[in-house]
């Protein structure tokens, strides 16, 4: 699943390590206080802010990124413990020139209102598409050996762990179908 | 009124800032580039009530990258009497436990929130009180109840009607603490350059936090720039100036560095506000046919020792439905608790759901249909005010949703429908909102190349305004969209009132048409010059001159839910909403709005309450793991209808607004129905499977 070191090589003062870091493409040679977790060290040291923070408990999904194409809290995961690693933001979603078809369908479906949840949510819904691509089941899949059919009641299932509290769910669910349905 | 050529408002169009909040590139308030900037923490107080007898900073201080810790012993001083809950690091007092008493300021967060662990603080605690109870010793009548409006009032003889009353209904309900839980915490960026404070502020409003950040450093106010170009939402909380706009002015100033303060999910169970929760008895006295003689609603609710806050509880009950002999009252009981405040509709929200809960008993008392009972009350005169209303078109919300639900060929009879193990039922409950507006400045400008500008201090906390204020300049300047360009969320545009009570469309867009009017107008006979031409243009007194009348958007829920018989899980299958609001003016974020007030009653009444540890008077399901908010699982089928309205008694945007309706009475839809799936009434919020459980029909 992963490639690379786990762990940064600890930097002179042994409060910080240094680490390789692949964001959106780029890598990052970084110094980082080991208590640092992956949303403050792309937040406040990359300037990433598209990745929200709005629990920093594991507990709402704002801060969702890919880590090695798979979607992950970064409020939960020490920076330092990724050293080789890639992952994706929200900022890596669009194209050069044009959103990507699922950014295109939250706009389009208005799949969000204050937009605090959405870069998590995007980022959710990206990953959650892989999985299903690879036919993981989810808590509401009946038949756990046959392909994974993307009905409403999957998507919402698979994307409750993205809290939004403007309620754009029905809007989000549209969207995802949408893209799902184009694929 | 000639029809302007081009029609922007009325269409479906995505929120103009779409793009950068899908490609993360809109900024909130922790989130602009600043050079030197520091990271502040807020510290709370351990202790309920007393003072601060000693505090020891000097392991904090010892952490690397720790620069300073504030509190009341060293902070910059701020003027009193602004806002008591603003008054911070001020005294040595502590008010209610998670009050915040000290800021710790470091280079990184990191340090920041170790040093906060280490600073040790002891108390002198005094007893407390922290629990709402109808016979608490302080229980007492305030002078008025939120926004201002009378404490209590009394029509006929309500006594006498109820005891003459061929059917009565004399219920208790009960609504638990509510957490606002925006998604974006309260946060701010502060920074004082040259004796001038430039914040970015997580607020719906920065016009009114600019003038008391200006009243407590002693400023003037244009020495004061509040942004707030993005929000992440507010649902209330953000309506007023919060702890962390002061407390990142005054860590800034005393490091003299820019200040980045993040209230952290836990910080936000308390200090910022929180629906209080209510006791609401309501009495209904009324004919065998369902007609209402007598209607008394008395609510109890709480409020801190810092500051009073009196939410309208009872208010709903004044203008909803008809009834000679009428009574309201609000009691408040003061605790050694943070101070209650605005959460999306604050009073008709709990207030409806009483009202419309106690509806439905009494819809069942009388053998009559639900929606039916309702249209029998409705009301043709203000019961209240006595004032005609503007439009009332409750029962046609009422009968648009009944068709649409297919109301009709509901069997009354409570727990009759069963589908294998979910007991399915339906339940209805209408809706108001009052329709106000409130004065703001705006700016029109023209520029020779033929494009406009528009400028005015909305916030767009999500709702569409920005998007919703664009269209409206655009036909009221005549011109085509995309000509005119739209600027919010800054207190250096023209002044305007907060993002709250569902009147920012009414009371922006009536400055921004006017304005966009002026203009126009000025346009007809000249040029635009090569330096443009603007115009400024505020509604003081036109607002001020409107006149009386009982302006309100109504609105009526239908849900259908189902209730697992062995369980006592309760699942929502479906939701519509059909609602009188006026004008819509953009049909895509409107819904959206809608729809997002209806979950948050669906939450309400089955997902969020606040549960107090009496100890402390704190709650202990303060984040987002136990105090639970609607995810997207809970939310299957929601729909939301609006009814043409042209009401030309409003505004010039001829808007009610939508931000609040949604809330209204959709809790008490969502118990209306499970009782009817179940035949089993839950008076107290929310409908936890454990209340159900022992009670439901055998299978
Ligand atoms: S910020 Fe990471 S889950 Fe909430
Ligand atoms: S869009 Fe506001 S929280 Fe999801």
């Amino acid at each position: 699943m992963r490639s690379g070191r786990e762990s940064g090589k600890p930097a002179d003062d042994d409060r910080s390590s240094r680490i390789t870091l692949t964001v959106n493409g780029v890598d990052h040679d970084l110094t980082l206080d080991n208590r640092t977790t992956l949303l403050d060290a792309l937040r406040e040291r990359l300037t990433l802010i598209g990745s929200k923070k709005g629990c920093d408990h594991g507990q709402c999904g704002s801060c969702t990124v890919r880590l090695d194409g798979r979607r992950v809290k970064s409020c939960l995961i020490l920076a330092v413990t990724l050293d080789g690693r890639t992952v994706v933001t929200v900022e890596g979603l669009a194209g050069p020139a044009d959103l990507s078809p699922l950014q295109a369908a939250f706009v389009a479906h208005d799949a969000f209102q204050c937009g605090y949840c959405t870069p998590g949510q995007l980022c959710s819904a990206r990953g959650m598409l892989d999985e299903v691509a690879r036919d993981w089941p989810s808590a509401v899949t009946e038949d756990l050996t046959a392909p994974v059919e993307l009905t409403d009641a999957e998507v919402r299932e698979r994307m409750s762990g993205n809290l939004c509290r403007c309620a754009a769910y029905p809007h989000i669910v549209a969207a995802i179908r949408d893209v799902a349905a184009a694929r | 009124m000639s029809a302007p050529p081009v029609g922007a408002v009325g269409r479906e169009h995505p929120r103009l800032e779409g793009r950068d909040k899908v490609t993360g590139t809109a900024r909130y308030a922790v989130e602009y580039p600043v050079d030197d900037v520091t990271y502040g923490w807020a510290v709370p107080a351990a202790a309920t009530r007393g003072r601060i007898s000693r505090i020891d900073t000097a392991q904090t201080l010892a952490v690397p990258g720790v620069l300073d810790v504030l509190h009341h012993g060293n902070a910059p001083r701020l003027a009193p009497g602004v806002d008591d809950t603003l008054f911070l690091l001020q005294e040595p007092t502590v008010h209610y436990r998670g009050e915040f008493v000290a800021v710790v300021v470091a280079e990184t967060l990191e340090a920041a929130r170790e040093g906060a662990r280490l600073v040790r603080i002891d108390y002198d605690t005094e007893a407390h009180s922290t629990v709402l109870s109808p016979h608490h010793p302080s229980l007492y009548r305030p002078d008025t109840v939120n926004p201002g409006y009378p404490t209590d009032t009394a029509e006929g003889d309500f006594d006498a009607a109820f005891a003459a009353a061929e059917v009565q209904l004399d219920t208790t309900y009960r609504t638990p603490a509510y957490h606002n839980n925006p998604m974006e915490p309260h946060a701010t960026t502060a920074r004082w350059r040259d004796g001038r404070l430039l914040v970015h502020d997580s607020t719906q409003g920065s016009t009114p936090v600019q003038a008391t950040l200006a009243q407590l450093f002693g400023l003037p106010p244009e020495t004061v720039r509040v942004i707030a170009e993005h929000v992440g939402g507010g649902f209330g909380s953000k309506g007023a100036p919060k702890a962390p706009v002061v407390l990142a002015a005054l860590a800034a100033r005393q490091v003299d560095r820019p200040v980045r303060l993040a209230l952290t999910r836990q910080q936000l169970f308390g200090p910022i506000g929180y629906r209080t929760p209510t006791i609401q008895r309501v009495r209904l006295g009324a004919d065998a046919d369902g007609r209402i003689a007598a209607v008394c609603h008395d609510a109890i609710s709480q409020t801190s020792k810092v500051q009073e806050f009196a939410e309208q509880t009872a208010v709903y009950t004044r203008s909803m439905y008809a009834g000679r002999h009428r009574r309201t009252t609000h009691r408040l009981v003061r605790l050694d608790v943070p101070t209650p405040f605005w959460m999306r509709a604050p009073g008709e929200c709990p207030g409806a759901y009483a009202l419309e809960s106690a509806l439905d008993e009494l819809a069942t008392a009388c053998g009559v249909d639900p929606v039916e009972l309702r249209v029998r009350n409705d009301a043709t005169v203000d019961p209240d005010s006595g004032q005609p209303f503007s439009s009332r078109n409750l029962v046609a919300c009422l009968r648009e949703g009944a068709r649409r639900f297919d109301w009709a060929d509901r069997d009354p009879t409570p727990g009759a429908r069963r589908l294998g193990r979910w007991l399915i039922g339906t339940g209805v409950a209408g809706a108001s909102y009052p329709a106000r507006s409130r004065a703001a400045t705006a700016t029109a400008a023209a520029a020779p190349d033929g494009t406009f500008e528009v400028r005015v201090n909305a916030t767009d906390i999500g709702t569409g305004a920005r998007t919703a204020l664009w269209q409206l300049a655009a036909d009221a300047l005549a011109v085509p969209a995309d000509r005119v360009a739209i600027r919010v969320g800054d207190s250096d545009l023209p002044p305007a009132p907060v993002a709250g009570g569902s009147m920012g469309t009414a009371s922006w867009g009536w400055a921004v048409i006017r304005a966009c009017e002026q203009l126009r107008q000025r346009l007809r006979d000249t040029a635009v010059p090569a330096e443009g031409l603007t115009v400024e243009v505020s509604t003081a007194d036109e607002v001020r001159a409107q006149r009386p009348l009982a302006r309100y958007a109504y609105g009526a829920h239908f849900v259908q839910v189902r209730v697992d018989a062995d369980t006592g899980e309760v699942r929502v299958d479906r939701m519509l909403g059909v609602f009188a609001v006026g004008r819509v003016v953009n049909p895509t974020t409107a819904r959206s709005q809608l729809i997002g007030g209806m979950t948050m009653g669906l939450s309400m009444a089955l997902h969020e309450e606040g549960l107090l540890d009496e100890r402390y008077g704190d709650w202990v399901n303060h984040d987002l793991a136990t105090y639970h908010i609607s995810g997207c699982a809970d939310v299957e089928r929601i729909e939301a209808y609006w009814l043409p309205e042209e009401d030309p008694d409003l505004n010039p945007a001829r808007v009610k607004g939508i931000g609040e309706i949604g809330i209204v009475g959709s809790a008490a839809a969502v118990a209306n129905a499970v009782h009817h799936a179940t035949g089993v009434r839950i008076r107290d919020l929310p409908i936890r499977l454990d209340k159900l459980l022992d009670r439901l029909p055998a299978g």
